[in-house]
């Protein structure tokens, strides 16, 4: 069987980062900054999976660590949409210019 | 048989009138007078009889008399050997200082009683006297050299409480901060003599500080020799520190400015202490350590040049004055020149004349010019003023206190056979023994002497019929007997064989009166009072055409010289604008702001970056990442080839 | 004795304090608290005597040690000697003083005297600590509450000077922490000890020494206003309200010097002694131009503030001169001066509260229409310049010889300025009693005024007791201190014959 070399899955992950690191420091609508906080998970969890398969092949932990992480970005994920839900409650608005309060 | 305890006495019964006036005075009201005057005559038979025990019965061992020290305990150690022991040390001078101050106190409690009569504050005024009462016996009789610092302060401040005693007066405020602020600086000297002295010697007892300074075998008297500062030894640097104390007291020149002032106390507090007993501490104290002041040349030569330059200084301003109590007050200064004088010269001559003649002036003067005072006192209550162009013709007004100021009046200039005469005439021969110079100018001083007190006397008792409408008379008995008194005490204290008692080494000394010698000084003194009289006796312009005549001089007196206005220049321009200002103002501004300064610039840097925290969540992410990538870097550049 | 009932006792105060109901009943406990205070003090001063003269001559009395927090050696160790026990004499009197004047207190009553109280607290458990940590601990208790006394019962500008004096103080207490962190962690051996006296036996190399000197000194001397660390002095008394500025002064002020002498000199002798020029060369210009500068002030506190400059300059000038006569008049200073100092602001309370003004030039004649005040007001002023039978001669006079005992040119040389500082204060002092208190009276409305009341009354007469009972009879406190200092000085005096 030709393997997918390790480089393919780790390009893979990093397109992903950036995708989403990109999305979080463009964009100003929070659920749009919040999917790519999702995308950045993603690609670490990519590469847990992929090291683990290729470093240690007889060991479950980055598998573990993967599931972790998505049940993490589960808990997440709710709490930033209720934060996001009762932001857009006090200021009409989900734009995250908006709610500059927490400065000096 | 005198007791330990009556010496105790004769000190702590005034300090026991000053606490009970004090504290209670209120309750006496008018009685307040009463119960000043009879504490002061129980401390004055005391005192005579501790002074006449010792110099009658227990002050001699085979005739010669022997420092008596009781009562010491320590107040407070410095050090095992520097302590401050309180006691009581009679000696002959000791003893001749108590009677003299308890008896003039008393005088002068008795003629308050009719001066100060219907004074709201009576009893604040005689504890005021029994506090000065108490500091003064304390002074006299102190064993300890810091013990006679301690009371030193305290006649200084009772002297303020009393010259400030019409507190309402703005000038006699005055009058009494510059009296204390003066002597102030004056008792800095006096301090770190103290310290120079008691450093080498190792005691701050007056007996073993001259028997150690004055053994040059001892390793205390080598070192203080040898010790020097400037190329002065330290012992002449200790006395003569000592000296500018007792000076700054005595108000010797160029230390005299506070006594003119002084006289906006009431009267007869200017008698007691700025006459009789507070500004002659000065010679005390030379006298009291005078066997180390004997022990250094330099010293003594400053102790004569300051008393003779002050008697004369002080003679000249005193004939161009026109407030009676400035007048005496310049004359208690030129006349305690003339004891620093004799005393500079004490260890010279004949068996310490000089010493014996310093201290019989001391003792003549105190009555005469206390009678003076109170005399000025009796004058002042009838005029209510204190200017002689006010006066004039007061002899028919007031027959007792013409009489007595006539006799005082001759007593200090010198005539037979009045107190002064006689230790005059000492201290002219102890001059004449050392220079001849020195004997011309001091019989010039004698000369002025008679004359500005003889222009005093004609001035007021003379010079022109006097109208007073509704005068209430000479005064009271409780006024006129005191004036009585002191004035048999002026014509008789000059007969006390004065050298058996006090001399320098203990030993009695005979005193002889030489005639021929007398002739000219009595003659100069009569000279000056025939001017006197040639001027003032009856109202011409004469005075008027001679003060024009000696024009530039004349008002440079009348203006006591200007030392006034070149201490104002130094205090007020210098001290105030050149020194207080400006540490005033660098506190505020400088150390201050240096401060704030601090405060500020730590606040700006804050403000500075406080833009870094913008409250924009993406901002916060974009550093973030920049610190990651940042820290990666060097991570993987810096560190990279360390072992993990 | 127990030492901790010298902490328990306010504390127990301030509790009840906080419980009570009205004004009424918060003064009566604050009073009563207070007077149980001095008693105890008083207590304490006899059972030390008793203690001593039965033979017992070790350094510290009445030693306790708890542990508090063990894993870094952290101890609740307390004990007293001479210099002590003096110290916590002045504190009592101070408090119970500064009790009695507040009594017209009314505006948030409570936590005015709750504030107060707590302060003492602080301030006992200072000077009865002999561990460092609990030192500071205590160091930090009594700072809060004057930020807030003067913040929030203050006059004038009183949040500036609350901030100040707090921002200040702090700093203080910084410089001291690092330096005693420095001593914990960089004494001889792993030992990690907080200790004082097992640090005071050499324990601390001479290289540590010289590097941690100057925090602990300087962190110190900040509270004792060691010039230039001393702008906070002049600011915060003149907002403080009377109690408060009389606990700054009596009290706060000599916490510095306390620290300066059992911290600094006593721990690291041969620091002190490769210092000593700096410290003698700071006291003297504090004296010097302290006094300088209070000749120039026209508000009666900022003449008292900067006196205290002045005045708290002879402290460190002891200390700095290293002899065991100094060292016993430094303490003797900072009890007369506590206690003079705290006399002077109550007197001057009580005349602002009738009069209105602190300013020298608007009073006048005070004397015939408030004799009481106005005669503690001249004896305060008279032992402020040192005259003899009041505290500051005394005082002033051992710190005098003790300098002179140091035979060095340079050190006599500062040792005659600060001689001469007497005659500067003399000067202020008399120009202040005579435009304020004497003179003529300047503004006919205080005719009307009255006399002190039975509170300030007590007030003065007990702080004048103290004067009184130190000035006339010196040698009691002097037997009490003397001691003390001279297990300083042999510390310092070992440190040189070594060299």
């Amino acid at each position: 069987m030709n393997a997918v070399p390790l480089t393919h899955i780790i390009l893979l992950s990093t397109a992903l980062f950036f995708t989403g690191m990109y999305g979080l420091l463009t964009r100003r609508n929070m659920i749009t900054m919040l999917m790519s906080v999702e995308l950045i998970l993603n690609s670490v969890n990519i590469n847990f999976v992929a090291f683990n398969k290729y470093l240690y092949p007889k060991q479950l932990e980055g598998v573990f660590f993967t599931v972790f992480i998505i049940a993490i970005a589960a808990a997440e994920a709710a709490v930033a949409i209720a934060i996001i839900i009762n932001l857009y409650r006090t200021h009409q608005s989900i734009d995250v210019e908006d709610a500059s309060e927490l400065k000096y | 048989m005198p007791h330990p305890l009556h010496t105790a006495l004769v000190v702590l019964l005034p300090l026991a009138g000053f606490v009970l006036l004090g504290l209670f005075g209120k309750r006496f009201g008018s009685k307040a007078g009463l119960v000043g005057v009879l504490v002061l005559a129980l401390t004055t038979i005391f005192a005579s009889m501790t002074a006449g025990g010792y110099f009658f019965s227990n002050g001699t061992v085979s005739g010669v008399f022997r420092p008596l020290k009781d009562l010491s305990f320590t107040w407070l150690a410095f050090s095992p050997n520097i302590k401050i022991e309180i006691g009581t040390l009679l000696d002959p001078i000791s003893a001749m200082m108590i009677v003299v101050v308890s008896f003039v106190s008393l005088m002068v409690h008795l003629f308050s009683l009719g001066y100060m009569k219907g004074e709201e504050r009576l009893h604040a005024y005689y504890a005021y006297l029994s506090l000065f009462t108490f500091s003064m016996l304390g002074l006299v009789l102190s064993s300890n050299i810091f013990q006679i610092y301690m009371f030193w302060e305290l006649v200084g401040v009772s002297s303020y409480l009393l010259i400030g005693f019409y507190f309402q007066k703005p000038s006699a405020v005055a009058a009494a901060k510059k009296a204390f602020i003066v002597t102030r600086f004056a008792d800095l000297g006096f301090l770190i003599g103290i310290l120079v002295l008691s450093y080498y010697a190792e005691t701050l007892d007056f007996g073993t500080l001259i028997q150690r300074l004055t053994d040059t075998q001892s390793s205390y008297s080598v070192g203080i020799t040898a010790g020097s500062f400037m190329g002065i030894s330290a012992l002449t640097w200790g006395l003569v520190l000592v000296f500018a104390g007792g000076a700054g007291k005595s108000a010797m020149f160029p230390l005299h400015i506070w006594l003119p002032d002084a006289m906006e106390g009431p009267t007869p507090v200017s008698a007691l202490i700025h006459a009789a007993t507070m500004v002659v501490a000065g010679v005390f104290l030379v006298a009291r350590l005078f066997p180390l002041y004997a022990f250094n040349e330099v010293a003594l030569k400053v102790v004569t040049m300051t008393g003779l330059i002050s008697a004369m200084f002080a003679a000249v301003i005193a004939c161009t004055q026109t407030d009676i109590k400035r007048v005496l007050a310049y004359s208690t200064m030129s006349q305690i020149g003339y004891m620093m004088f004799a005393l500079g010269l004490g260890a010279k001559g004949e068996y310490g004349l000089g010493y014996t003649a310093s201290l019989f002036h001391l003792f003549t003067h105190a009555f005469f010019k206390s009678l003076l005072f109170l005399g000025a006192g009796a004058i002042i209550h009838l005029v209510h003023s204190n200017d002689m162009k006010d006066m004039g013709g007061l002899r028919k007004f007031m027959p007792i206190t013409h009489i007595s100021f006539l006799v005082a009046c001759l007593a200090i200039a010198g005539i037979p056979p009045f107190a002064g005469f006689f230790s005059k005439e000492e201290i002219l021969s102890t001059a004449y023994h050392d220079s001849f110079i020195f004997y011309l100018l001091l019989l010039l001083t004698s000369g002025l002497t008679a004359f500005y007190m003889f222009r005093l006397y004609f001035s007021i008792f003379w010079r022109r019929e006097a109208h007073l409408h509704g005068h209430h008379g000479e005064g009271t008995m409780t006024m006129k007997l005191p004036l009585i008194v002191l004035m048999l005490c002026a014509v008789l204290a000059g007969f006390v064989p004065f050298g058996h008692f006090v001399s320098y080494n203990g030993q009695p000394l005979e005193m002889h009166v030489d005639l021929l010698f007398s002739i000219a000084p009595v003659l100069i003194a009569l000279a000056g009072i025939g001017l006197a009289g040639w001027l003032y006796k009856s109202e011409n312009d004469r005075p008027h055409s001679l003060a024009t005549a000696m024009g530039g001089f004349y008002q440079a007196a009348y203006r006591k010289f200007y030392i006034d206005e070149l201490y104002l220049f130094v205090t007020k321009k210098i001290l105030f604008n050149l020194v207080g200002r400006p540490a005033a103002w660098i506190d505020r501004h400088i150390v201050n702001g240096a401060m704030n300064g601090l405060a500020s610039v730590t606040g700006s840097i804050s403000s500075a970056i406080k833009g870094l925290q913008s409250g924009k969540l993406q901002q916060y992410i974009l550093y973030f990442f920049a610190g990651i990538a940042l820290l990666t870097l060097l991570l993987i550049y810096r560190f990279a080839s360390m072992p993990v | 004795m127990n030492l901790s009932l010298l902490v328990i006792l306010p504390l127990i105060t301030t509790l009840l304090v906080l419980l009570a109901r009205g004004g009424g009943q918060v003064k009566a406990i604050a009073l009563t608290g207070a007077t149980l205070q001095l008693l105890l003090a008083l207590f304490l001063l006899y059972a030390f005597g008793k203690e001593r003269s039965a033979g017992d001559h070790s350094a510290m009395l009445f030693q306790a040690n708890y542990s508090w927090f063990a894993p870094l050696h952290i101890y609740f160790h307390t004990g007293v000697d001479g210099i002590s026990v003096a110290m916590i004499l002045l504190t009592a009197f101070v408090v119970l003083a500064g009790v009695l004047v507040s009594w017209d207190t009314s505006f948030q009553t409570k936590e005015f005297f709750f504030l107060l109280v707590f302060l003492s607290a602080g301030a006992y458990g200072f000077f009865i600590s002999l561990d460092l940590f609990t030192l500071f601990f205590f160091l930090e208790v009594a700072v809060i509450p004057k930020f807030l006394l003067i913040g929030i019962w203050g006059s004038g500008k009183k949040e500036y000077s609350a901030m100040k004096l707090a921002l200040m103080l702090m700093a203080g207490s910084a410089l001291v922490f690092t330096g005693l962190a420095g001593i914990y962690f960089k004494a001889g051996g792993s030992a990690h000890s907080f200790d004082m006296m097992q640090l005071a036996g050499g324990l601390i190399p001479v290289k540590v020494q010289l590097f941690f000197f100057p925090f602990v000194f300087i962190g110190f001397g900040i509270f004792t206003a060691l010039f230039p660390f001393h702008t906070w002095v002049p600011d915060g008394h003149s907002s403080a309200p009377t109690a408060a500025s009389m606990f700054l002064a009596g009290i706060s002020m000599k916490l510095g010097g306390y620290g300066c002498l059992r911290v600094a000199t006593f721990l690291m002798p041969d620091a002190a002694q490769h210092y000593a020029p700096w410290i003698i060369a700071l006291s003297t210009i504090a004296i010097i131009y302290g006094a300088f500068a209070t000749m120039m002030q026209t508000d009666l506190k900022y003449i008292n503030a900067y006196s205290s400059v002045s005045h708290c300059g002879f402290v460190l000038l002891g200390i700095g001169m290293l002899t065991r006569t100094s060292v016993t008049g430094a303490v003797m200073q900072m009890v007369s001066h506590g206690l003079m100092t705290a006399l002077f602001f109550a007197a001057i309370g009580m005349l602002y509260s009738r009069t209105h003004t602190r300013m020298v030039a608007q009073l006048g004649g005070l004397l015939k229409i408030m004799p009481f005040i106005s005669t503690i007001f001249i004896l305060a002023g008279l032992c402020s310049l040192g005259l003899p039978g009041l505290s500051g001669f005394a005082a002033e006079m051992t710190v005098f010889a003790g300098a002179w005992q140091q035979p060095s040119t340079a050190y006599r040389f500062a040792t005659i300025l600060a001689c001469a500082s007497i005659v500067v204060t003399a000067v202020y002092i008399l120009r202040a009693t005579g435009q304020s208190v004497l003179g003529p009276v300047t503004d006919s409305h205080y005719e009307q005024l009255p006399d002190a009341k039975w509170n300030e009354k007590l007030a003065g007469i007990l702080l004048m007791a103290g004067i009184l009972a130190i000035g006339l009879a010196p040698f009691w406190l002097q037997q009490l201190v003397s001691p003390g200092a001279e297990q300083i000085i042999q510390q310092a005096v070992k440190s040189v014959t070594i060299k």
